[in-house]
Parts: C-alpha cells; sequence; structure tokens
C-alpha cells in the first residue's frame, strides 16, 4: 500500500530525513519510535504533503500512485490520514460543517454523491460513541478552547468519520491521562479491520500496551536505524535509545 | 472616421456657444462643474425653482470645501473639472444572445448563480417574456400604491410629491456636510424615494425587483427613504453581479427618517469594480449615508457588505434622537490585492435610553489596505445610553494591513460603552489541516470567512445573503498560495 524509498527531506535548508525506507501493507499497525527531534513528526508532514519540507531525494508510492506528486488534498482524498500531534483551532467553524465538508470532498473525489444530512448524522452518532465525543463538541468552533485530550479525541474521531486507508498518528497518546489513552486506544483498534494500515509515533511503550503493533521502528537522526516487533518497545522501554545509538556508532565506525 | 466622441465634443462646444442652459434637447453636458451646468442639469429635470436654489446652495459650499485629509489613504487625484455632470439615460448597446458577453463575466455569474434571464438583462441581451422586470415592477408598484407607500425615483417623487421631497431633503446629511455631500446636493442626477405612511409594514423587500432597473442611476445618487410612525421597510441596495462603470468616482448621499416606533432597515452589497491588480481604472466610492431616528423608540439598522471598488469610503451614521431610539451597523469590508477600504460608523446618541450595536468584520487579503473608523458619541441627555462595538479584522497573508480607529465621546456619566477588538490570522497551519482533511485552500478559506462574517450575513434578507457568501469566496479566490 505504501512505499517510502530512500526519502530524504530537509526544512529550511536543514537536512531532517536522511534516507528513510520503510514498507506498509494492508492492515499493518506499524509503530515508530525514537527521542525527540529525529524526525518522526516530519516525516509525517512529508507524506501528507505539508509545503515547507523539501523533498530532495527518494519516491513515495501509496496504492501505485505517486503521493510525492499530488497536493496534500489530494492525498488526504486519496485515503492518507494525519492525526496531528499539535492539532489547530479554527475559530467561527463549526466541528460539524467542517466534517460535512471534508467528507463530501473526499466523497466527490471518489464520485459519490454528498452524504445526505440524515445519513451524515447517524454516521456522525455511530462515530461519536467509538471516542466517547461529546455532542456537545459537535456544534463548537473546531478545536477552539478544546482541552488537550479533546482535540486529540476530535482526531481520532474525525479519522473514524473518514475512513482514510492509511492512518498516521502523530503523538496522539501525549498529554492524554491513561483513561482518556484507553478510550482512544480503543477507539483505534475499533477501526482496525484487515484494510486500514496505521502508522502510529510515539515515544512511549505506554501506547503500544494497548495498540498491538505489528512492527515497530527506531527512527533517530532521520533514518530508520532499526526495525523489530511490538518487544522491541518493550527493550525501548527498559533500556532507552542509548544502547541503539552505540550500537548505530559502531556499525557506521566499522 | 470621425468617432463618436469627437461628434458629441463637436456638439457639446457648439451648444457651449449658445449657452447650453436652456437647451433641453441636448444628451451629455460638456465637461465642467458651474452653475450654469447645474441650472442645466435642474432644467432638464424639470425641477422646481426651489430645488434649484438648493442645488446652487450646495455648490456654493462645495467651492468653499476641500478634501479632507485625515483618511487612512492617500487621496487619489481628482480632476472634478474634467467630469461631465449630465448624461441622459442612455439605452445599453443591445446584444442579441448571451454568446455576445465577455465569458469571464459569465463565468462570475455562473459562480453567483443568478438567473439566465437575470444575467440576459445585466448584460443587456434582450430578455423574453418570462423574466419582464418592467412588469414585475408595475405589478409591485399597484400592491404598493394601495397601501400607500410611495416607493419611485427621486425625479418622479419630485414631480409627484414635491412637499415631502421639499420636506425631507438635506435634513439628515445637509448640503453644508462635507464635501461629496455638497458636490451631490449641487449635481445628484437621481435615485431613490421611498415614503412608508403611518402604520404600515412594507410587505416585500424595497428593491429586489427592481435591481437590474435601477442600475443605470449614475454616479451622484440621492436617496431619501422615510418611515413615519409605526411604520417598517426593509430596502436592499446593490447588486452582487460585479458592477463595471466608466465613472470612477461615486459620490451618492443616502438619507434615512424614521419617525416613532418605525423602523428602516438598510442593506447594501457592495461589488464595484475594483480595478486591476495594482488598483488601476477601479471605482473611488465615497458615499455619505446617515439616517435619524426622529422618533421615540425608532430603529435604524445598516448592514453592508463592501467587497468592489478600489476605495471604499463610508460611515452610514445613526443620529439617535428620540428616546429609547436604537441604531445598529453591521459590516463586512473585504479588500484584496491593491484595494483600500476606510469604513465604520458613527452613532451618536442624544435622547435618552437609547441603544447602540457596532458589528464589523474586516478582511484584508493581497496588498489590501482595510480601516474600520467609528465614533461613538453620547449627549449630556442620553441617559443610561448603551453602545456594544465589536470589531474584527482578518487577516489573509503578510502583505495586507488593517487598522482600527475607534472614537469614544462620552458627555453623561450614566452611558455604558463597550469596545471588543478581535485580529486573527489565517493561518498556514490553519490551511494545511484543512487541506489535509480532503479540503482545498479555496474552500477552506471561504469556510473560514464565512464562519467569520456570519453574523453580519444573518442581517441580510436570506436570498441577499446567500449571494453575498458566494461573493466574498469569489472575491477571496487566489488569496491564498
Ligand atoms: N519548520 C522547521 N524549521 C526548522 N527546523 C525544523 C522545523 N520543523 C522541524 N525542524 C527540526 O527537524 C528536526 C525533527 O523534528 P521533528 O520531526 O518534529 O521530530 P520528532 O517529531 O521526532 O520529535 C528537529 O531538529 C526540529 O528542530
Ligand atoms: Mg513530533
Amino acid at each position: 500500500m505504501l512505499t517510502i524509498k530512500n526519502l530524504h527531506a530537509e526544512v529550511e535548508g536543514k537536512k531532517i530525513l536522511k534516507g528513510i525506507n520503510l514498507e506498509i501493507n494492508k492492515g499493518e499497525m506499524h509503530a515508530i519510535m525514537g527521542p525527540n527531534g529525529s524526525g518522526k513528526s516530519s516525516l509525517a508532514s512529508v507524506l501528507a504533503g505539508r509545503d515547507n519540507y523539501t523533498v530532495t531525494e527518494g519516491e513515495v508510492w501509496f496504492n501505485g500512485k505517486n503521493l510525492l506528486d499530488m497536493a496534500p488534498e489530494d492525498r488526504a482524498r486519496e485515503g492518507v490520514f494525519l492525526a496531528f500531534q499539535y492539532p489547530v483551532e479554527i475559530p467561527g467553524v463549526s466541528n460539524l460543517n467542517f466534517l460535512k465538508t471534508a467528507l463530501n470532498e473526499i466523497r466527490a473525489y471518489k464520485g459519490l454523491p454528498a452524504l445526505e444530512a440524515r445519513e451524515f448524522l447517524k454516521l456522525t452518532k455511530e462515530k461519536q460513541q467509538l471516542v466517547d465525543f461529546h455532542s456537545n463538541l459537535m456544534n463548537r468552533s473546531l478545536n477552539e478552547g478544546f482541552s488537550g485530550g479533546e482535540k486529540k479525541r476530535n482526531e481520532i474521531f474525525q479519522l473514524a468519520m473518514l475512513d482514510p486507508q492509511l492512518a498516521i498518528l502523530d503523538e496522539t497518546d501525549s498529554g492524554l491521562d491513561i483513561d482518556a489513552l484507553r478510550i482512544v486506544s480503543n477507539g483505534v483498534n475499533k477501526l482496525r479491520d484487515g484494510e486500514k494500515s496505521f502508522v502510529v509515533i510515539t515515544h512511549y511503550q505506554r501506547l503500544l500496551e494497548y495498540i498491538i503493533p505489528d512492527f515497530v521502528h527506531v527512527l533517530y537522526n532521520g533514518r530508520i536505524i532499526k526495525t523489530g516487533t511490538k518487544e522491541l518497545a518493550l527493550e525501548l522501554e527498559e533500556r532507552g535509545y542509548d544502547w541503539l545509538k552505540e550500537e548505530l556508532h559502531l556499525k557506521e565506525s566499522v | 472616421m470621425i468617432n463618436s466622441n469627437e461628434i458629441i465634443d463637436d456638439i457639446a462646444n457648439k451648444e457651449y456657444e449658445f449657452g447650453f442652459s436652456t437647451d433641453i434637447e441636448m444628451d451629455m453636458a460638456p465637461p465642467g462643474l458651474n452653475e450654469d451646468i447645474i441650472r442645466f442639469i435642474s432644467a432638464k429635470k424639470n425641477e422646481p425653482e426651489w430645488l434649484l436654489e438648493w442645488r446652487l446652495k450646495g455648490f456654493a459650499a462645495f467651492k468653499k470645501m476641500e478634501f479632507p485629509k485625515w483618511q487612512h489613504f492617500e487621496m487619489p487625484e481628482l480632476d472634478l473639472q474634467a467630469l461631465s455632470y449630465y448624461a441622459a439615460p442612455k439605452k445599453k448597446v443591445q446584444l442579441n444572445s448571451l454568446d455576445e458577453v465577455d465569458p469571464e463575466l459569465l463565468a462570475t455569474f455562473a459562480k453567483l448563480g443568478i438567473p439566465l434571464n437575470e444575467q440576459k438583462a445585466l448584460t443587456g441581451v434582450a430578455v423574453d417574456a418570462v423574466f419582464d422586470s418592467v412588469s414585475v415592477a408595475t405589478t409591485f408598484k399597484g400592491k404598493l400604491k394601495e397601501m400607500g407607500v410611495i416607493f419611485c425615483s427621486f425625479g418622479e417623487a419630485v414631480q409627484e410629491h414635491p412637499d415631502l421631497v421639499k420636506k425631507y431633503l438635506g435634513s439628515v446629511v445637509p448640503h453644508t456636510d462635507n464635501i461629496f455631500a455638497a458636490l451631490n446636493a449641487a449635481v445628484f442626477s437621481d435615485g431613490s424615494f421611498v415614503y412608508i405612511p403611518k402604520g404600515v409594514r412594507c410587505p416585500m423587500e424595497l428593491s429586489t425587483y427592481f435591481r437590474i432597473n435601477a442600475q443605470n442611476t449614475g454616479q451622484f445618487e440621492r436617496t431619501l427613504i422615510i418611515a413615519d410612525d409605526n411604520s417598517y421597510v426593509s430596502y436592499l441596495e446593490g447588486c452582487t453581479a460585479p458592477m463595471r462603470d466608466e465613472n470612477q468616482l461615486h459620490a451618492a448621499v443616502v438619507e434615512l427618517v424614521a419617525m416613532e416606533h418605525a423602523e428602516i432597515k438598510y442593506s447594501t452589497v457592495q461589488n464595484w469594480y475594483p480595478g486591476d491588480k495594482d488598483g488601476k481604472g477601479g471605482i473611488y466610492n465615497f458615499v455619505t449615508k446617515r439616517g435619524i431616528c426622529k422618533g421615540t423608540a425608532s430603529k435604524i439598522s445598516w448592514t453592508q457588505v463592501e467587497t468592489g471598488s478600489a476605495i471604499t469610503w463610508k460611515y452610514p451614521s445613526v443620529i439617535l434622537q428620540g428616546d429609547h431610539s436604537e441604531g445598529e451597523f453591521y459590516s463586512v469590508a473585504v479588500v484584496r490585492n491593491k484595494q483600500i477600504a476606510d469604513t465604520g460608523t458613527k452613532i451618536h446618541h442624544i435622547g435618552k435610553g437609547t441603544k447602540s450595536r457596532i458589528i464589523s468584520k474586516g478582511i484584508s487579503a493581497g496588498r489590501g489596505d482595510n480601516s474600520y473608523r467609528g465614533l461613538v458619541s453620547v449627549g449630556p441627555r442620553a441617559d443610561n445610553a448603551r453602545n456594544f462595538t465589536q470589531c474584527d479584522s482578518l487577516l489573509i497573508g503578510n502583505q495586507c494591513g488593517s487598522h482600527t480607529f475607534p472614537y469614544i465621546e462620552s458627555r453623561n456619566k450614566t452611558a455604558m460603552i463597550e469596545h471588543e477588538a478581535t485580529t486573527s490570522k489565517i493561518g498556514e497551519d490553519q490551511i494545511f489541516y484543512l487541506n489535509q482533511r480532503g479540503i482545498d485552500s479555496e474552500k477552506t478559506v471561504a469556510l473560514i470567512v464565512n464562519g467569520y462574517v456570519k453574523e453580519v450575513l444573518n442581517q441580510l434578507p436570506m436570498e441577499f445573503a446567500v449571494e453575498a457568501q458566494k461573493l466574498l469566496s469569489i472575491t477571496l479566490e487566489g488569496s491564498v498560495g
């Protein structure tokens, strides 16, 4: 579904991604871990098409299409969803109106008619329950004055509504208390339908106790330096990242 | 070959030799502003002596005045002697079908959802029987007449209802008010006149049905609306279709008079030609609009959506003279490219318990420059006067400007005046967030802007609000990346 080949990217002349290779198949759950500043959010931004990043080398293929050639909105319409680490507030635009617009834009792209009001509300009700997202937040302005936890839940709620093929979750767990974490993880697990693929970015093992990954990758200094299974996450939890960094330096100095 | 301008010049010069003040046959006055021209205009319109005198007083005042200097923009060079102050209503060039119309204009019509027949009427294509604005107008005039409502052109009112015109003309915006009002008094062309008799609630939005006919009223329009005791009227001015006009300067005057318990709602959607990317060739929209709440518990409400013109310079105002009278001002002003808006309102609280509400939403994109300028004054008699002002600015991009100049003058300790102001910016991260949800940048801006102006558009009659909303998105097209 998603193939990343030797991806290099920079921002403001600074090299951030330095040769990422990653293959994600249908239905898989990938976790990306790594210390702060290693380039996790940058990778998500590049995949989503944020324009302050410049791709200097490499390719990204999504369902056989060249993702890097597409405008951000077209990537979204093709089925790439990014749950933001820091969701922005949009005053004056109601959550509901925003979601309806987004959903219908995506449907129009796929040649589907706009959802009727009744169907839309039905879908909304159903998906709201998934992450225990309060109805009174629906009529409020998008994320405006939402608590950190409400914003994160809203991201997962939108994910459920828009039903993408690939969902990238950027530190959705940070800032969540343990109850909220459980609710959000349950929501994500319910969305695992064997079709959708996930990339979960986190630097805590905690989340991966709820969302069991098929693969765990360690991103460090713009490169994936190790790939393993969920046991790797546990090992990182116990030993930190330093042993990996040392391993890397040893390899590089050979 | 001799071109038509030469012919006109030729004729004009000839007429000049003989003095044109009595020549009613001439279609266009030679350029220049002087007493003869004013006499000529007045004679052409068959006006009574008192009106000619009033015009001449306006001209005398005009001659003593200078252009203001306090505005937040550089005053363009205006050569008022180079203008021609009278042109007979021109027949538009008749086209045979919409195929002959500028496709760009048609594309805009389509985006605005303007019905086909109306498009034809607007562009001068012969209209078929289904949409006969003249007959529609006549039908409604009949209905209005039954109720005693007078709704006609200003010129007609001068002929048919001279006493009403004489009583109220210049009573709200005197001929000495400001240089453009003085100019208008001297040379005003035509406009609308409305009188709502006591106790009558005007059953329709005035001018909706007339917006096509009402177009060629010229650059010095004059409108007078009087709502007698316990009456109500909602008046719509303007048109969301792009308005082009060779006349660069528009100096209209609008006067509103609300008697006891009367209410006037005046809505404007202004979409005059804004000029090219550098603002060249756009309209200067220098309008004086003022209403007086003469009677107890009367109400005047201005709503404006200003998207066009190279320079928009106006302060629709309300004088709250009657006790417990109310004034409102709702405004959306959009500037892009090199457009300039210096607009706002003045509310004068004179009577006891008077209330006012000001909601201003400025939107600046491109290299546009948007100023809100407002005055709330409370006189010594205005016990318990209240004002609420909300003044918001929205910026799109880094090159635009936005300024607020709120003035408050209170001479009564019991007055309560509240002022809130915000400035926000449509940020790249907001645009990217919505892009990432499948919404393109144009739609994103439209979505954010619509949310931002909702409170003002809600004041407009439904169909007008829908058009205004579309107009805003069209105006802001291409304003982001
Ligand atoms: N807009 C930017 N300008 C300059 N440097 C940036 C910008 N965005 C991110 N960076 C830098 O890129 C590196 C990777 O950041 P990021 O992808 O946010 O890391 P992570 O998500 O793994 O914590 C950091 O060194 C960060 O400072
Ligand atoms: Mg990050």
